[in-house]
């Protein structure tokens, strides 16, 4: 057995019983990633001499108790690190080498003796859904590399699931965790918003953010979040609500639990093979005691078009920090300053990115804001009652992560619409606000992986692991690995 | 259908700070025009009376006390500038 195939929990136990040290953790980790990171192109960025200082740094200290002591990370490249690149997977920061603070998360994982391998790919800013509007490199599903591993926190599932790193951090505005954790067969969590501090990422829309953890097992997702949970000054849109313990909720009883599965996320639009894997999962669920029955979320059709149109407003916004004054790349063409700021914003943005810009700077313009940016804040109050009333009576909602496992690389590319229904089944989760976890389901006939969702109540994460988990030991979905070349497998 | 025309788009692309070409201003005119009409669909929705939701959470002001602290310094602020000089960022022309 590789040492990075160990839980957290266990690799803790050995450097407790000094069998393991943090450096040979951080030795595992880079040998994987120069025997499979080529095949998979998961990172933008490797800090190896740092990390491997770190992890000298916390083997010579005496104190061994941390939660994450020595567990090699790799983080989301839209969630700024002190002195290391953050390029958000644009061209417009591929020189930002020096940013000047980290964010809260990693500060926090930091403070549990993490140590933090390297950046990893994304779709530009965050707006895709396959890793393929990258400005960098295309990264490839680790199951198959001929598919790709969802997006846009792509580079974060393949990372995990080829075993390159214990655990990576994500962002999801519309599924951006879920659904690459869904394609490549790993545990990806977006928390109720404003449980995690958005300070330091990068900002794309900025009422449905939320960063969370990508792991192998649910209970390392439970320790990760656990440590990255919490109110930070640094940030006022996070929660005032205490965090619980969440790997204390592992109880594997899910005796009496009520689930509530809505017949949208299993309409026509669901590929057969998910839709089965789907109900296999119910079965199993029935068989440890729990209760399921059929619901609908009436609005959950119309969740993708106040989404596109909500989300890209405020990326507009927020984009606009992006002026070529204070750090990545300036246009060299501009002779005045109005100049500047058109021509570095449109040689830095790749197309999806103008594309959105455009759609929420028209949704928002004069005119048309009614029309288009109130009536999607509108239907989101629709969608988000759809849930509260759900759930009056159940305690969690239970359906598909994604329509598909894994399309192929290059197959969605020259569509947009397509693209984005790609993301109907995550979508209405953040127009929620709610939690929502991807467990590994089942198999396609092609061996890709297939995602449950579990979508629990607000600050209610307790039952959404709880519910996960009880899954996941009764399956054996989650031991399956990925057969890519190197030694170790 | 809804039909952004070409000068609509330039339009926008200005008020976006960005620069397009007339093949862009194509592009762009069809794939939003697309966009939009996808996004009519919640005409057929009555959301009368119904309150917009800016933000899922209960928040009314976030509050501190306005103290300075330390944060970073001139030096690290201008590390990653483009362009600077004397301690400040440094940008072309605003007049023409």
């Amino acid at each position: 057995m590789a040492l990075l195939d160990h839980s957290i929990k266990q690799l803790e136990q050995m450097i407790h019983r000094k069998e393991i040290s943090a450096e040979d953790l951080v030795d595992a980790s880079y040998n994987r990633i120069n025997e499979v990171d080529d095949q998979i192109n998961a990172f933008l960025t490797l800090d190896e001499e740092n990390a491997r200082n770190q992890a000298k740094q916390w083997d010579a200290a005496s104190d061994k108790e941390a939660r994450l002591f020595g567990i090699p990370t790799g983080i989301k490249d839209n969630i700024v690190t002190k002195n290391l690149r953050t390029t958000c997977g644009s061209q417009f920061l591929r020189n930002f080498d020096n940013p000047l603070y980290n964010a809260t998360v990693v500060d926090k994982l930091q403070a549990e003796k993490n140590v933090n391998i390297g950046k990893l790919n994304m779709d530009e800013f965050a707006m895709g859904s396959s890793t393929e509007n990258s400005s960098f490199s295309l990264t490839r599903n680790p199951w198959n590399t001929d598919h790709v591993p969802g997006g846009s926190s792509g580079g974060s599932a393949a990372a995990v699931a080829a075993g390159e790193v214990l655990f990576s951090l994500g962002s999801d505005t519309g599924g951006s965790i879920r659904q690459p954790a869904s394609f490549c067969g790993v545990v990806g969590m977006k928390p109720t918003y404003g449980r995690v501090s958005r300070f330091g990422l990068v900002a794309f829309a900025s009422s449905l953010d939320q960063i969370g953890p990508i792991t192998r097992s649910v209970e390392d997702n439970a320790r990760v979040l656990e440590v990255i949970s919490g109110e930070d000054k640094m940030d006022a849109t996070s929660a005032n609500v205490d965090v619980p313990s969440y790997t204390d909720a592992l109880t594997n009883d899910v005796k009496g639990l009520k689930i509530a599965v809505p017949k949208e996320y299993l309409s026509e639009g669901v590929a057969p093979e998910v839709k089965d894997a789907v109900m296999n999962a119910l079965k199993v669920y029935e068989r440890l005691g729990a209760e399921w029955e059929e619901v609908s979320l009436p609005h959950s059709n119309y969740a993708v078009a106040a989404y596109y149109l909500l989300a890209s407003s405020e990326a507009s916004a927020n984009l606009a920090r992006f002026d070529g004054v204070r750090y990545g790349v300036r246009s060299d063409k501009a002779e005045n300053m109005m100049d500047m700021f058109k021509y570095s914003r449109s040689e830095g943005f790749g197309e999806e990115v103008k594309r959105r810009i455009m759609l929420g700077t028209f949704a928002l313009s004069s005119g048309y804001y009614d029309a288009y940016y109130k009536k999607a804040q509108q239907v989101r109050t629709l969608i988000r009652r759809d849930y509260e009333k759900i759930f009056e009576n159940y305690d969690v909602v239970i359906g598909p992560t994604a329509p598909t496992p894994a399309f192929k690389i290059g197959e969605n590319v020259d569509d947009p619409l397509t693209m984005y229904a790609n993301d109907i089944l995550t979508i209405p989760v953040n127009l929620a606000g709610v939690p929502g976890i991807s467990v590994p389901c089942g198999f396609s006939g092609e061996g890709l992986p297939i995602g449950l969702q579990i979508i629990g109540k607000a600050f209610d994460e307790r039952t959404v692991y709880r519910t996960a988990h009880a899954y996941e030991q009764a399956t054996e979905h989650h031991l399956k690995r990925p057969q890519l070349g190197g030694a170790e497998r | 259908m809804t039909d952004i025309s070409k000068d609509q788009v330039k339009h926008v692309a200005n008020l976006a700070r960005l620069a397009v070409t007339e093949e862009e201003a194509d592009k762009f005119a069809k794939q939003l025009s697309s966009i939009i009409d996808y996004a009519e669909q919640l005409n057929e929705l009555d959301t009368e009376n119904v309150e917009p939701t800016t933000h899922v959470l209960d928040l009314k002001n976030v509050m501190r006390s306005d103290e300075s602290k330390e944060w970073i310094s001139k030096e690290d602020a201008l590390q990653n500038a483009p362009d600077k000089q004397d301690g400040y960022f440094r940008v072309p022309s605003i007049l023409e």
